[in-house]
């Protein structure tokens, strides 16, 4: 593509151009505005493609026998661990990593901070994407998964906190699609669905921020049912769902920076100037953001190790590994985001964050999985689950970037630039006609 | 000021009040307080009076009609089995009770310990189950429907005994499989379950669980020399339905002594309480936030503006 791109190609980013007025067909905007063969031969000449195709070969088969043959086939099924990979990095890393979307959503929609709304869509579809997926991981690990919408139709069980989990990252995920759905209306060219998800998109967002508390919290306190298993290095009885609500900040944000990075490199073509000049600024300001969540998360855990006098652990074996976790992604990355915004050193903060985003699914491994049954024996996983882990992870990146490329995440439709500039423009003579519509409703 | 939207206001208060309604308020408010029930049964296992058999175990297997073991019932080696992580044999999905021999350091004589549902007072599995798959019965017994099993093992990961099994084997109705203290053939008519019945040794007693920890104290304050003083099971995680006597420290026969006395949704409760407040106060706080931003963001465009007008003049 980016080959194409230096030969003078446009990537389809609005409608065609003029005198040519006739609208694209479907077909046309799937194949990005290329010929069949142009598409076709691009996708061909792209490494990454073949990595990926080696991988689902490979993959594909083992994820259609764990539902021919049962999760026994593919697992150790074991007793003591009924949690392996599939919910250890699918559920406990990837939610932490989407919270992306209600992030970037309260900056931008709820403090008003409308310089960031160049990265604000790739941060709503990042964290879609992140919970789309930590679904689809659920449904290859849950032992039924026809039976999902069971804990909303058929059998509640609303003391539990799956409950809450379960119903808030089906409620979310809806949130979520509609907040994602202005891009896709822009380019399926219904405007009038893009419009209305503006108005209420504050809504959506407020929701966002409830849901996503309480969630990304819940999943810290499943493990407050389990308080011997999990190391008492990973686990408190007050803490848990803080200390799970907390990293998730930095963990969202430093996704964002993780994400945007990749793409400048290697899609360069798909991202308006809107987007790269901005980039290195915006990259400062969520590092500041990341770096105050971990200061935070680091200051909570240190009281987590006082309040329940956990000091002696730290000499321990376990302790070690304790400390790698926050050294490597907690002190290192502070450090390195207090100079890196200091001295205007974007390189550096985009290193910092990857080690944070590295720290976090750490950090989620370490509780469900390695320190799990800390005082009975460690299980490695089966090669099974790896296998399946990888794949739907490669899975996960082709459909990120199928829908990188297409939808205007990274560049401005063109056709709405006008209609955009005229909404952003209006907000405060928009407000009146709102209000008296209101005032006409009430009436 | 009048201008900030009223609508938008409303708008994300009715989501944070959907968002409520839909999620988690009724989970803070649902925890029990339950102190088991009065008429509640129970069993008593002697450990200082088993001999490991396995005649329980096979009374079990008959009476749920699990398939046949690996190695028939008459053989003992089973009992010092270990897997290869050096685990000892635990139940799983053909078997709903195991006997495990423990050598005990400084002395000949090995111990037997039976394992199987306790049937806790506030069980995890059932406060943690997200589909309401178990009950406890007035009679004692936690009972699991399979019916609506999801087969999410959160009540796996929960058991602080490691208790229920999970048929990982099938593909197409994996289950939990758990003791159910024979509740439907035997319980609910008032009789022991099958390896009570069955056991040789009278190692364990069937009854009421208040007189089985009268007569569990009473044996204890007879011969203090012969067992621990301690019944495991009054207490921990909240006091279970099936208790046990030992002779030696309960560490030493594959105990956890570190259980906590309160129930373990006791850990819980601090979230599922924080959860209705946050419903509440996040959609007004946020809310509030945006209105500051925006009456700042309205200031600096009406000062651009007076600028403006002052260079013209």
């Amino acid at each position: 593509m980016k080959r194409l791109v230096k030969n003078g190609t446009t990537p389809l980013d609005g409608p065609r151009p003029a005198p040519d007025k006739q609208p694209w067909t479907f077909k046309e905007k799937l194949l990005l505005g290329l010929s069949l063969r142009d598409y076709l031969s691009q996708a061909f000449r792209n490494p990454l493609n073949w990595v990926a195709a080696v991988i689902l070969v490979v993959g594909l088969p083992v994820i259609v026998s764990r539902f021919i043959f049962g999760l026994g086939y593919v697992t150790h099924a074991s007793n003591d661990y009924p949690w392996g990979l599939f919910l250890g990095f699918g559920l406990f890393c990837m939610v932490p990593l989407s919270a992306s979307g209600f992030l970037l959503g309260t900056t931008v929609e709820v403090f008003g901070r409308h310089d960031y709304e160049s990265i604000e869509r790739l941060a709503l579809l990042n964290g879609l994407l992140g919970y789309l997926f930590a679904v689809v991981y659920l449904l290859a690990d849950l032992g039924q998964p026809w039976r999902l919408p069971y804990p909303m139709v058929v059998s509640w069980g609303p003391a539990a906190v799956l409950f809450l989990v379960g119903w808030h990252v089906a409620t979310y995920l809806s949130v979520q699609m509609a907040e994602v759905s202005a891009s896709f209306f822009e380019w399926v060219g219904w405007l009038a669905g893009k419009r209305f998800i503006r108005r209420i998109a504050l809504g959506l967002t407020t929701a966002g921020i409830i849901l996503s508390t309480l969630h990304q919290g819940a999943l810290g306190a499943l493990f407050t049912y389990a308080p011997g298993k999990v190391h008492p290095l990973w686990y408190s009885d007050e803490f848990q769902w803080v200390f799970f609500f907390c990293s998730s900040i930095p963990a969202g944000l430093c996704m964002v920076i993780v994400v945007s990075t990749i793409i400048k490199r290697t899609m360069g073509w798909r991202c308006d100037s809107n987007f790269l000049d901005n980039l290195d600024r915006l990259t400062i300001g969520l590092a500041k953001g990341a770096s105050m969540g971990l200061v935070t998360y680091f200051t909570i855990k240190l009281i987590g190790l006082a309040h329940d006098n956990e000091w002696a652990y730290l000499a321990t074996s376990w302790g070690g590994l304790y400390g790698m976790e926050m050294l490597m992604g907690v002190v290192v990355p502070i450090v390195l985001f207090a100079y890196s915004i200091r001295h205007n050193k974007v390189g550096l903060a985009r290193f910092a964050a990857l080690l944070t985003v590295l720290g976090i699914v750490l950090n989620r491994l370490n509780t469900a999985l390695f320190t799990f049954n800390w005082n009975l024996y460690q299980e490695l996983p089966h090669i099974g689950e790896i296998i399946i882990v990888v794949s739907i992870f490669t899975i996960y990146l082709l459909v990120y970037r199928f829908l990188l490329y297409r939808l205007p995440i990274l560049y401005t439709w063109k056709e709405e630039t006008v209609v955009e500039e005229a909404v952003v423009v209006i907000p405060s003579a928009e407000k009146p006609s709102e209000t008296q519509s209101l005032g006409e409703v009430s009436a | 000021m009048g201008k900030i939207s009223r609508r938008k206001f409303l708008a994300a208060g009715v989501a944070g009040a959907v968002a409520g309604s839909i999620g988690g308020a009724r989970s803070a408010w649902a925890a029990p307080k339950l102190q088991g029930y009065p008429d509640g049964m129970g069993v008593l296992v002697d450990l200082t009076r088993c001999i490991g058999c396995r005649t329980c175990e096979a009374a079990c297997n008959a009476e749920h009609n699990l398939p046949a073991p690996q190695e028939p019932f008459d053989d003992l080696s089973v009992l010092e089995k270990e897997s290869h992580n050096g685990a000892k044999r635990r139940t799983d999905e053909s078997a709903y009770t195991v006997v495990n021999r423990y050598e005990i350091p400084g002395s000949d004589t090995p111990v037997f310990r039976k394992m199987q549902c306790n049937h806790c007072n506030e069980p995890s599995c059932l406060t943690s189950c997200f589909v309401n798959a178990y009950t406890k019965t007035g009679e004692g017994a936690v009972i699991y429907d399979p019916e609506v099993c999801v087969g999410c093992r959160m009540c796996m990961v929960a058991c602080p005994f490691y208790v229920p099994a999970y048929s990982y084997s099938s593909a197409l109705n994996p289950l939990i499989v758990k003791c159910n203290f024979c509740y439907d053939n035997r319980l609910v008519h008032g009789q022991p379950p099958a390896c009570v019945e069955a056991c040789p040794q009278e190692a364990m007693v069937f009854g009421h669980r208040e007189q089985l920890l009268a007569i569990g104290r009473e044996r204890i304050r007879y011969q203090p020399d012969k067992y621990v003083d301690h019944i495991y099971g009054e207490k921990e995680v909240g006091g279970t339905a099936w208790m046990y006597l030992s002779g030696v420290p309960f560490e030493q026969v594959g105990f956890d002594t570190t259980l906590q006395k309160e129930p373990i949704i006791s850990n819980v409760k601090g979230f599922l309480g924080m959860v209705p407040m946050v419903l509440a106060i996040w959609p007004a706080l946020f809310t509030g936030f945006h209105m500051l931003a925006k009456k700042r963001e309205r200031n600096a465009a009406a000062d651009c503006q007076d600028d403006k007008k002052g260079e013209s003049r």
